[in-house]
Parts: C-alpha cells; structure tokens; sequence
C-alpha cells in the first residue's frame, strides 16, 4: 500500500500514566481517515506525538519511511504534516494575515509563494480575506477555526491533523467545516481526523479507527464502521442511522 | 517657553535611552515572561566596551576615524560584545533552569546581574570613567536663541533610527510575526515550524546590544560612567516597559520617552531630588488605572 504514515506499536506516558499503550495504524495517500473515541482516549495525544509536541516512548511513526521520532516540531512540518490544534490556537492578537503568514513561516523568504498560497486559503475560506487586517481574537469562533485550518495548508501540507475541528460551533458552521475537508483532501492532502461528531466524520472519511483508552479496539472503512453496533451505540447515539 | 523647549529636548533624549534598554527587557519578557535583571548590565558593559576602545585606544581610532566614526565604531563594539555577553548569560545562567520554572530564573538574572558589576568593577576598577571631550563629537549650535548641542540631536536621530529598525522587524516581517507568536504560545509557534531557539538567540543577542549601544550613548552625553549605573538605567527601564505594557515592543518605546519626559520635567519644576518619587508615582497611577500599562492590551479570546 502507498501509506504516508504508518505508525507502529506506539506507546506514550505521562509520567506514569500510560496514554497510548502500543497502537498501529496508517495513513494512505488521498486519503482521510477518522479516529473516533471518548474524552481521555489518547486521540489528542497521538497527533501530539506526530507533530512532535511530546515524546515517543516505544514504537515507530513513519512518515515516507521516514521515522518522525526524536524530530523536532518545527522540521516535522517542513516535512510536511501540519497540525490544526484543538481549540483553534490562533495568535490572538496578530492579524488574521498575519497568522496566514507563520503557517508559511519557514517559507517566508518567497513572498510570491506566500502570496499564492494565501491566495488558496482566501479563496476556501473568502470570509478571512475580508477580515484579514482584522485581530484573530476579534473573529468569531467559526472564523477563528476557518482561520486555525488555513494556517494549517499554508505549510503545503501532505497531511494534515485535524483535532476536533467542528467542537463549539454551530450546526451550520459543523456543516460548513465539513465540506471544507472535502474540499482539502480532493487537493490531495491527505486527513488525520480527530473528532467528536462521529457521524458527521464517518460521512467525509474513507476509513477509521476506534480507540479506547490507549488502545485501537476497532478499525474498518467507514461504512463498517457506521454499521456496527458498538460503534452506533457509544458515538452515534444508540438510535440506527435513518439517513444512511 | 525655552526653558519648556530645552527640558522637552532633554527628556526625550534621556527618554530615548531608557527605551532602547527597555525594548530587550521587553522582547525578553514577551516570549520567555522572565525578567532580565541582568540587562541594564549589558547597558553598563556596553558603554565599557566603548570606553575602551575610545578612551584607551584613543590613538588610532579617533585619528583614523574621527570623533563621529569613532561614536560609530564604539556603537558598534559596544553592540557586538553586550550582544555576545547576552547570548553567554542565556546560555549558562537562564536556559540550564527553564524547566525549574519561572521564578528561578528571575534569581538566576538576579545573580548574573550581580556578577557582571562585580566583574566589571574588577576589570575597570571601582572608580568611575570618563569619556574624555576628545572623543566625544559634537559641538554647540545657536538657534533662534537656543543652544543645542549637535550631538544631543544626532543621539536622538539614532535612537529613533534604532528603534524604528526594531519596530519595523517586530511589527511589520513575518520573522517578527513569529517573535510575538511565541510570546503568545510557543507550542502553537512550533506547530507553524518556528524555532523557538532562533528566536530566543534573536532576542538575547538584539536586546543586550541595543542597551550596549544605549551606553555609549549615554557615555557620552553624560561622559561619566560607573559601574553601577546599569542598575539605575536598568530599573528606570523596566519602570518604562511596564508603563508601556511589559512585552509590548512600541510600548516600551512610548514608556520610555514619556519616562525621560516625566522626569525632566519632575525635575525642572517639582524638584530634582524627588524627580525618581514623581517617575515611580506615575508607574503607581498608571498601574492603578491601566494596570496593562498604556499600550498593553488583552483581547479576550473567544471559545
């Protein structure tokens, strides 16, 4: 298989807590893939560990066969993985141009090229190239998370983190992110989706994975996975899915 | 009117240099939130450097270069060796106890403060310095009935090149975009392939060395130079930063000129022995009442 990442029996502690105890899975190409589980299940954790934000303690992540352990944060994204953290973690009080600007950070010498891609983020999200002198900490929380994913593509990504991109926003806003997702991964990035709202992520995923404090319990194509019953029953709310 | 004019002159120019040391307090204090106790020594230490070469090296480099070139040549010295003795202190008395936790480093700074005095005095001697008139450039112009010294203007002008320089980088490049992303959150600055470690040896060589060029220029202007006198210059500054909003670069500058300002005209028309009460009395007013100091702001982040 043509997988990007693949990850292999990885394990991470907290001090003595173990977060993730020895998980394996992949990222194919043009693909976007869904990890589903509770608060405290190590989601956030795992994309933590990819971007490099905390240390492996056992097992491998590879990224074009390339091991990511021990790489700083800053090289992991001129390798191409960009992180969109929970929360959105936008630069409060720097421009909404601004905060486009440090996704290319490590691209800056070439303005044309930071223009261009800025020219992309505007024409996904038109509402930032309105509100682009603005403050971030001025814009609404939909805004905001536009602003966090745009930040995110301006590295030019092969794969992209996703961490509860649609938590706190308004069903029109969740629809809305949504479709954007889409929308990246059909410009061939490749999606690591860390989400709540398991239906809505099952509906643009290929595939996914289940994990349950610290450990994958279940992994399938996305279908399988809207079929089960342990699925259906802890994250899509018990009830069948009528509009599937 | 004059008296107003002359002191307005002054104070700007002492102003200037409490914010030229004030903006490396700041940068410092942005993105690591330690307080460099340390940094109005790099001030003193700078103006020794320049010292040195002037006044001991008389010889050849006001011959060669003239008095101006000589200014010039000292500012820089001064810059480069306050700037390396920035990044060394980082190096072995700050970055070894970051993971301590903040308030260990700020007795670290303490210390490194105290050292570099105490190094200076048993380098140079306990007993003040003076730059000598002829090194110093500069001469006397009438205007309209006043008179100025030219080279009160030009330490002016350059001040405000400098911190115009400064500006500039913080406020309007990507590379200074960086500088206060950091200072916001440095995990998210990570995340958008910031080195954190070229921001930190930007800031801890940048800093020091405006505060080394900050004394010549004061060597200069007050020709006598000590050292101890980092400590007073150091404390008037870090007053201006917090006037102006501690992290906040254009805030250091603004709280260091209505500083110099404050205090001229304390002195002029309250009385020159209590101009440091009326100085800290309005650090008091502005905290009470602005306690983000003027420029200083917080946005509320929206959730």
């Amino acid at each position: 298989m043509d997988n990007i990442l693949k990850i292999e029996n990885l394990h991470i502690n907290y001090g003595s807590i173990k977060a993730l105890k020895g998980i394996s899975l992949e990222v194919n190409s043009g693909e976007i893939v869904t990890i589903l589980g509770a608060n405290g299940a190590g989601k956030s954790t795992l994309l933590r560990c990819i971007s490099g934000l905390i240390p492996v303690h056992k097992g491998d992540m590879l990224f074009y066969n390339k091991s990511l352990k021990n790489r700083e944060a800053y090289h992991i994204v001129i390798d191409g993985i960009s992180h969109v953290p929970e929360g959105r973690r936008v630069f409060a009080t720097l421009s909404v141009e601004e905060n486009l600007n440090l996704g290319a950070f490590n691209r800056r010498a070439d303005r044309q090229l930071v223009l261009e891609r800025k020219e992309r983020a505007y024409s996904l999200f038109p509402i930032l190239k309105e509100r682009r002198k603005q403050l971030a900490g001025t814009l609404s929380g939909g805004e905001q998370q536009m602003l966090a994913i745009g930040r995110g593509l301006m590295s030019d990504p092969k794969l992209l983190l996703l961490d509860e991109p649609s938590l706190g926003l308004a069903p029109i806003l969740v629809k809305q992110i949504f479709h954007i997702i889409k929308e990246i991964n059909k410009q061939k990035v490749a999606i690591l989706l860390v989400e709540q709202n398991a239906r809505k992520a099952l509906s643009v995923s290929h595939r996914g994975y289940v994990l349950e404090t610290g450990n994958i319990t279940l992994k399938g194509s996305s279908s399988e996975l809207r079929n089960d019953k342990k699925v259906q029953e802890a994250y899509l709310g018990g009830a069948a899915l009528k509009n599937k | 009117m004059k008296l107003i004019i002359e002191q307005l002159l002054n104070g700007l120019t002492i102003g200037s240099f409490y914010s030229l040391i004030a903006m490396g307090y700041s940068m410092v204090y942005g993105v690591m939130k330690l307080i460099n106790f340390a940094h109005g020594d790099f001030f003193t230490f700078g103006s020794y450097m320049g010292y040195t070469l002037l006044v001991m090296g008389i010889t050849f480099i006001t011959s060669t270069l003239g008095v101006w070139g000589g200014m010039i040549a000292a500012m820089l010295i001064a810059a480069i060796s306050s700037g390396v003795l920035g990044l060394t202190v980082e190096r072995i008395a700050y970055r070894p106890i970051y993971p301590a936790g903040r308030l260990p480093a700020v007795v670290s700074a303490l210390g490194a403060s105290i050292f570099i005095q105490n190094a200076i005095m048993i380098i140079w001697g306990p007993r003040p310095h003076a730059y000598t008139s002829d090194v110093i450039p500069g001469f006397i112009l009438n205007i309209a009935g006043f008179r100025i010294n030219i080279l009160q203007i030009i330490i002016l002008l350059l001040s405000f090149l400098l911190m115009g320089i400064l500006y500039y980088i913080v406020q309007k490049t990507t590379f200074g975009a960086a500088i206060r992303a950091s200072a916001l959150d440095r995990e998210t600055a990570a995340l958008m392939g910031i080195n954190i470690n070229l921001i930190i040896f930007f800031i801890f060589a940048l800093g020091p060395a405006l505060g080394g060029v900050a004394g010549v220029m004061v060597g200069m202007y007050y020709r006598k130079i000590s050292f101890i006198m980092g400590w007073n210059f150091g404390l008037k500054a870090f007053t201006a930063t917090i006037l102006g909003g501690i992290g906040n670069i254009p805030g250091a500058m603004v709280g260091g000129l209505i500083l110099g300002v404050l205090e001229m005209l304390g002195s002029t028309y309250l009385s020159t022995a209590y101009k440091d009460v009326f100085v800290f009395l309005v650090l008091i007013l502005v905290l009470l009442f602005r306690p983000t100091g003027i420029l200083g702001e917080k946005i509320a982040e929206k959730v």
